[in-house]
């Protein structure tokens, strides 16, 4: 029980990470139709970027740890965002009408680009970030077993709910979301309503961008190590997430995500941590061949 | 109000007008019919940018919008319901509407709110219920009153009467003229129905392969003989 426990908590706190990095992927996907798969590499730059805002706010600029975490947090956010839109501008908005496969593999290629310079210019070594937010709660103890609950889970799982309320509220209440939801029902007639879809294009990028952003930040402050590689196995996860939710529905992404956390934890913790990725692939595999709309997917979903 | 001169268009190399001079006046409805493939729909979006004209220009309240992305052009005062009426499918009516003031001051929007559904009482009672759940009379009220919510100087209408039963048919003809005569909203329509659509509008024009081949004021074009020949068989009732 005890065990069991230790692991929910575990595996909520990863499928959280999961489900923001998700929401980029479904985003696109349902205004565009197509995958995002310079994504996950979002992810590992808002790690990377996170490291050095803190590191640079703590040991340059002498601020506290709450302020280093600020700073960190908004220059990720930043960057990645920044990061997001070019993407968009090189890689998607030149090819919108050439065949699908071209935007795929423009997207590819920027992300190789990105990976290649982070590897050049902070090294291809783990890079590691002394634990900074440190104790959490004893919940239970018993047979030798204590389950806890980190300050760190805490915060990883409040600043993701937070993230996805707001990101909910976003959508469906402002009219930024409404022009987002109409551009991805009938691009052609949000045109006609006055609705500049490019740009609707482009803050979809930038949105998904900063969401995965602060899930690199959250992951190197819980993980404590990160590397150049990071974006591409987390990536497929949530991509995984995204298609388990049903690609191009968002509360689908945060739950596919969620339960893509579940599924890690308690397969390494019941069964062998080494074959924890076999399991979600596994999982994705089995979700495209019986069940290609996910849960919550819609089931007129034509396009991939 | 509006002034097209000289209008080619098409989608890639199939040229759908070749040469097209159309005038709309102030207050004028304006129909435009001819037969399936006449180009009636394409001139229609090529005044609002999608596809591009390739030669001519295009007039709006003095302004050439012939270049301006559609966004612009929507903001310049033009409004449109197309053809398949084209209501967001996952939004509810509501937010069909509210789609439809997506470029006009907030502060109007329960003032026109109430003004389209005063026009469309049906609506009122449908205003959560999802826009593909709608029967088609319903989108088409739908798709008229969102292009109404941005106060368009000039309402483009396509197909209005498309797949309505005829007494939905004249229901939405009077409203036309309502809109026309109480808000003093220009209006340019196509219609295959070309019986009502004469008879309501001020002037015509014929569409034939994607050229004007006549025009005139709409009684004109109903007692014209070619016209009866071609474009009322059978519609005439
Ligand atoms: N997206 C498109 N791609 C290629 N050709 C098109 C496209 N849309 C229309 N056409 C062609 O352009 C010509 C004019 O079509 P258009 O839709 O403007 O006719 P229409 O007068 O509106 O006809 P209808 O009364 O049937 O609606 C037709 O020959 C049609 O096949
Ligand atoms: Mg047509």
């Amino acid at each position: 029980m005890e065990y069991f426990l230790q692991q929910l908590i575990n595996g909520l706190t990863l499928g959280a990470i999961y489900g923001l990095i998700a929401l980029g992927y479904t985003m696109v996907y349902s205004i565009l139709g197509m995958i995002n798969f310079a994504h996950g590499t979002i992810y590992m730059l808002g790690a990377f970027i996170s490291l050095i805002a803190f590191l640079a706010a703590t040991t340059i600029g002498g601020a506290s740890v709450v302020v280093a975490l600020l700073v960190a947090l908004f220059s990720t956010m930043g960057f990645t965002a920044l990061w997001g839109w070019t993407v968009e501008r090189i890689a998607y908005r030149p090819l919108r009408a050439a065949p699908r496969l071209a935007p795929l593999i423009s997207a590819i290629g920027v992300s190789i680009v990105l990976q290649n310079f982070t590897a050049q210019a902070q090294g291809a070594r783990v890079k590691p970030l002394p634990p900074v937010i440190q104790g959490g709660f004893t919940l239970m103890e018993g047979d030798g077993f204590t389950v806890n609950l980190s300050w760190m889970q805490i915060i990883v799982m409040v600043m993701t709910l937070a993230l996805m309320a707001g990101f909910t509220w976003m959508i469906t209440k402002t009219s930024l979301g409404r022009a987002q939801r109409a551009t991805e029902q009938d691009m052609k007639m949000a045109a006609l309503l006055g609705i500049d879809v490019d740009r609707v294009i482009s803050t979809t990028f930038v949105i998904g961008a900063a969401l995965a952003g602060v899930a690199g930040l959250m992951v190197t402050l819980y993980y404590g190590v990160i590397d150049f590689y990071i974006g591409f196995l987390a990536g497929i996860k949530a991509f995984t997430a995204a298609v388990l939710g049903g690609i191009g529905s968002l509360p689908g992404a945060m739950l596919g995500g969620l339960l893509i956390g579940l599924i890690e934890a308690f397969w390494s913790g019941y069964f062998s941590i080494e074959y924890k990725d076999v399991a979600t692939f596994g999982i994705l595999i089995m979700v495209l061949v019986f069940r290609p709309t996910g849960l919550l997917g819609r089931p007129d979903v034509e396009k991939i | 109000m509006l002034r097209i001169e000289g209008l080619k268009s098409g989608y890639g190399r199939i040229q759908a007008l070749h040469g097209v001079d159309i005038e709309v006046g102030q207050g004028e409805i304006v129909a435009l019919v001819g037969a399936n493939g006449a180009g009636k729909t394409t001139l229609l979006m090529t005044l609002c940018g999608n596809p591009r004209a390739s030669e001519g220009r295009v007039l709006l309240a003095g302004e050439d919008i012939t270049a301006l992305p559609t966004h612009q052009i929507i903001r310049r005062g033009l409004a449109h319901s197309p053809e398949g009426r084209h209501i967001f499918p996952r939004m509810s009516v509501y937010e069909n509407l509210q789609m439809g003031a997506a470029v006009s001051d907030p502060r109007h929007f329960d003032q026109d709110l109430e003004r389209v559904l005063a026009l469309f009482p049906r609506l009122k009672e449908r205003l959560d219920q999802r826009g593909g759940t709608l029967s088609g009379g319903e989108q088409q009220m739908l798709a008229i009153g969102r292009a109404l919510m941005s106060r368009p100087k000039l309402l483009l209408l396509d197909e209005p009467s498309l797949g309505l039963a005829p007494l939905v048919v004249r229901h939405i003809f009077e409203i036309i003229a309502a809109i026309s005569r109480d808000q003093g909203v220009t209006i340019f329509l196509v219609e295959q129905n070309a019986f009502h659509a004469l008879k309501l509008a001020h002037r015509g024009y014929v569409l034939v392969n994607g050229k004007v081949a006549l025009s005139g004021s709409g009684t004109d074009l109903l007692a014209n003989p070619e016209i009866r020949a071609h474009y009322l068989d059978g519609g005439a009732s």
